[in-house]
């Protein structure tokens, strides 16, 4: 037996039908019609009966008049005249006798049923075939720039989907009734209802279904790692590839951007109170936006003179253009966010200066301290902590000296050191500026790189070396002082350690040196000193990053929240953004209670 | 945007003094601190001791040699004209207190971070001997300044033309060697004099401290191009610093990373004439 619970098919694709019993086709196709043609039997008559080849608008045409909610006796193949009707299949709807026909929608062949009633517009699979016709849509993928041109260019390298690709892979959504993807999303974006938006072409709408958790879709769907979240989560990940929600989000804040269609939400009256926002990262600006529109006023500190923090001087251009984070910043200053350019918190003012002027301050700043490793020779010319590489090439636009005046450094043969999105954005930074031959050492193998996976395909497409299981142990100088070369030691993966990765041990012996004129090290980051400095009463976990409360990410002092980077070490954009919306929630509750406190005392002090 | 409120040239043009306003700033520098300028959109970043402040008129000043590019460019503006950024104060302040006697050593455009240094030792009470040095007469700057602050001012020139000939260690050695009551000594100058002065004040035995100035982009502990060797571990000059001691500073690895962007200078220099 069938199961009966069948669904409507949601998305818009073209199908091909077939005969069951003779497997000829249905489908005819003229010049303007392109219909699927049949025999019917009504009132004992033979007549025509046309339907529309997109079963989502399933239109019928016939050759006579049926009533409506008249049911044809008999459906039957204009080729070999035999019946189509399915004892076995009811109509999910009306309950009359349905017509089964083979349809093949990018996908093996599969069972469809027609009802017979006219005006009853159910069409349907059963479960199990609805699942097997949406797997076999594959992943789409985005048109990109062309892998030998971009890397003369600081060009965005994917172009994003076209609405056809975007419908095409919203329809490979199962709409699970309890999403695993949300629950891998960091801010729990309604993943499957944005994407039934998608299928249904309401784009705009599944842009703002997005923004009720997420509020800079834009960047998340280019910079998120959604093979480790939610797309990690994806059940049809499980027996092929999950569905691409990163880029489908990309797609609807794209489409919402460049339409023109964003638009400043209603702020909340003014609650009076005012928020300082220490850095204008990801975790600062969602603070921010979320503050200002619940009504506080919000003034966001940053410390270089523009603003963004990782999504401006860290990632390139080519992964994330600097016109959508400026874009999502002016959206912030249309909503009333005031934001103070070169201010470094703790050296300008302090926290607890800020304090007397400022009813709570969240610290987003950041691990922006760059980890060395403490080698032979580090010191030489040409050797850069990856953060100064990129605050150069991105923050500096030194890729464009000498018209602009920070030198850029060049190297014929570039090694970078490190595994993960920043490995690979320094590497292909690297290899746009017309670096011969691009090296990524890492000491473990490919499997345990940490970055997007995306990030090394597009790295590996563009020519871009891997040197696994390696890793450097001493830098050869040349007489001038500058790095000629690095002596590395063969690595091989032992016992896992308690994060569960298996630890890389050195192989001995297995020394050799690798020539290179220009190293770049990316091995991760660490809490920046400037605002422990000045506010030592700022309790600091074992790692030395701030410790706060993980249900309101308060810090040891009250009033003072913290969240991104500064609390968990190197993380993801997202993840900062969820912190920020925590601390957001937290601090709002706080506020609004001492608000309300304060009203009843002065309203009790009148009486 | 911060504006120029006055420019004077020194020593032949090719150092320039600017009074910056920045109120912000002007309350909270203290000695020793430093500041970031980026002249325009296009310019550096080029970190920039602060040389002296004036809390209540809301002005810092800074003293600055035209080296390169954006030196050169800092020179060509006006009195009026508009700085793009200006961030600060960055680094950690010079630890100041009543110690009795300090000596303070400066060379070359140096002195002008030593005399806020100097000030602010003065101003806590200390006997201030300063000692300080130029080329020659005309690249001498800030002498009645340091006179004002300073018990006692000892000049060299390199060539005879003003003061005693010779560099400022000799006289240094001459304090060292006939006073012992000296208990610190703060050398700021170029990197050759900084050395100079450690390995002869290590011999004496006396705290040294210096201001270094490496190749920094944000200074604010970020890129870690600042980074100097001392006490054999990795330091950032821009949040560990600018200030450390110098018995502890590896001076031959700062000069070599401070070489490092000669050609690029000249490649910025050559391309802004173009």
């Amino acid at each position: 037996m069938l199961d009966h619970d069948v669904k409507y098919l949601k998305f818009k694709t073209y199908l091909n039908t077939y005969c069951p019993h003779c497997h000829a086709g249905f489908n005819v196709e003229k010049k303007d019609v392109n219909q699927i043609e049949l025999k019917a039997i009504y009132k004992g008559e033979e007549i025509d009966l046309y339907l529309s080849p997109y079963l989502d608008v399933f239109e019928i045409e016939s050759s006579a008049d049926i009533a409506k909610d008249g049911v044809v006796d008999d459906l039957i193949c204009p080729h070999c005249k035999k019946s189509l009707l399915n004892k076995e299949v009811a109509c999910g709807e009306c309950g009359s006798p349905v017509a089964e026909v083979i349809i093949s929608a990018l996908s093996g062949l599969i069972p469809f049923y027609l009802c017979t009633k006219y005006g009853c517009e159910w069409h349907g699979l059963t479960k199990r075939d609805e699942r097997r016709l949406k797997l076999k849509i594959p992943r789409q993928d985005m048109p990109e720039q062309d892998q030998t041109l971009r890397v003369h260019n600081f060009q965005e390298v994917p172009y994003g989907y076209t609405t056809e690709l975007a419908l095409l892979e919203a329809g490979r959504c199962l709409q699970c009734k309890k999403p695993l993807c949300v629950e891998g999303c960091p801010v729990n974006v309604p993943i499957p209802e944005f994407i039934a938006l998608v299928a249904e072409e309401k784009f705009d709408e599944a842009a703002k279904k997005i923004k009720e958790t997420n509020l800079f879709p834009a960047m998340c769907g280019r910079v998120c790692p959604q093979e480790s979240q939610c797309e990690a989560k994806c059940i049809m990940g499980v027996k092929e590839q999950p569905v691409a929600i990163g880029r489908l989000e990309r797609f609807v804040a794209d489409y919402e951007r460049k339409m023109d269609l964003v638009k400043v939400p209603i702020i909340k009256e003014n609650t009076g109170q005012k928020i300082a926002v220490i850095g204008s990262g990801p975790g600062g600006l969602t603070v921010a936006a979320d503050m200002r529109q619940l009504g506080y006023s919000v003034t966001v500190f940053e410390a270089l003179h523009e603003t963004g923090g990782v999504l401006t001087y860290g990632i390139p251009e080519f992964r994330l253009p600097k016109s959508i984070v400026q874009f999502e910043i002016n959206f912030l200053k249309e909503l009333g966010v005031r934001i103070e350019t070169n201010h470094v918190i703790g050296n300008i003012h302090t926290v607890d200066e800020l304090l007397e002027e400022f009813d709570a301050v969240f610290i987003g700043v950041g691990a922006g301290l760059p980890t060395f490793m403490g080698l032979e020779g580090e010191s030489l010319g040409n050797i850069f902590s990856a953060n100064e590489y990129l605050t150069r090439m991105n923050l500096m636009k030194a890729y464009k000296f000498p018209e602009y005046d920070t030198p850029m450094p060049k190297g014929h043969k570039v090694t970078v050191i490190g595994g993960g999105n920043v490995a690979m954005d320094c590497a292909r930074t690297a290899k746009r500026t017309g670096a011969d031959e691009v090296t990524i050492v890492y000491r473990r193998s490919r499997h345990e790189l940490p970055a997007r996976g995306e990030e090394v395909h597009h790295a590996e497409e563009e020519g871009i070396k891997f040197k696994l299981l390696t890793n450097p142990i001493k830098y050869i100088g040349t007489d001038f002082n500058t790095v000629k070369g690095m002596e590395c030691i063969k690595m091989k993966l032992g016992e896992p350690d308690p994060s569960g990765r298996r630890r890389p041990v050195p192989v001995e012996g297995s020394n050799f040196e690798l020539e290179t004129d220009l190293v770049i090290v990316a091995v991760g980051t660490g809490p920046n000193p400037v605002i422990f400095q000045s506010t030592p009463d700022l309790k600091r976990n074992k790692w030395g990053y701030v410790d706060v409360n993980t249900d309101t990410n308060e810090t040891s002092k009250e009033f003072v929240y913290a969240g991104g980077d500064i609390v968990t070490g190197s993380a993801t954009v997202i993840e900062a953004m969820g912190a920020g919306r925590i601390a957001a929630r937290a601090m709002h509750e706080k506020l609004s209670a001492l608000r309300n406190k304060n009203t009843k005392k002065a309203a009790t002090s009148k009486q | 945007m911060f504006q120029i409120v006055r420019k004077q040239e020194m020593a032949r043009g090719t150092i320039i003094r600017f009074d910056i306003n920045a109120p912000k700033i002007a309350k909270k520098v203290k000695a020793g601190q430093f500041v970031i300028i980026r002249v325009n959109e296009t310019g550096e970043r080029i970190p920039l001791t602060v040389a002296d402040k004036d809390p209540f008129a809301g002005i810092i000043s800074i003293i600055f040699q035209v080296v390169g590019k954006s030196t050169a460019l800092m020179r060509s503006l006006k009195e009026g004209d508009l700085i793009k950024d200006v961030v600060g104060p960055l680094g950690r302040a010079a630890e100041v207190e009543n110690l009795g006697t300090v000596l303070m050593v400066g060379g070359g455009t140096g002195v002008a971070i030593l005399h806020h240094v100097a000030k602010a030792f003065k101003e806590a009470g200390n006997n201030v001997i300063s000692i300080i040095g130029a080329k020659d007469l005309e690249m001498l700057i800030l002498e009645n300044e340091m006179t004002q602050i300073s018990d006692e001012l000892v000049i060299t020139t390199d060539d005879g033309s003003y003061g005693q000939r010779g560099f400022v260690t000799q006289p240094l050695e001459k304090y060292l060697s006939e006073r012992d009551d000296i208990k610190l000594v703060y050398a700021i100058g170029p990197i050759i004099m900084m050395k100079n002065v450690v390995k002869l004040t290590k011999k004496f035995n006396v705290k040294t401290m210096v201001s270094l100035n490496p190749i920094m982009i944000d200074g604010t502990g970020m890129c870690g191009g600042c980074r100097v060797k001392v006490a054999d571990e990795t330091r950032f000059c821009c949040v560990d610093g600018p200030d450390f001691d110098g018995a502890q500073v590896d001076f031959d690895e700062l000069m070599n990373r401070n070489s490092l962007y000669m050609k690029d200078e000249k490649d910025s220099l050559l391309f802004s004439i173009r």
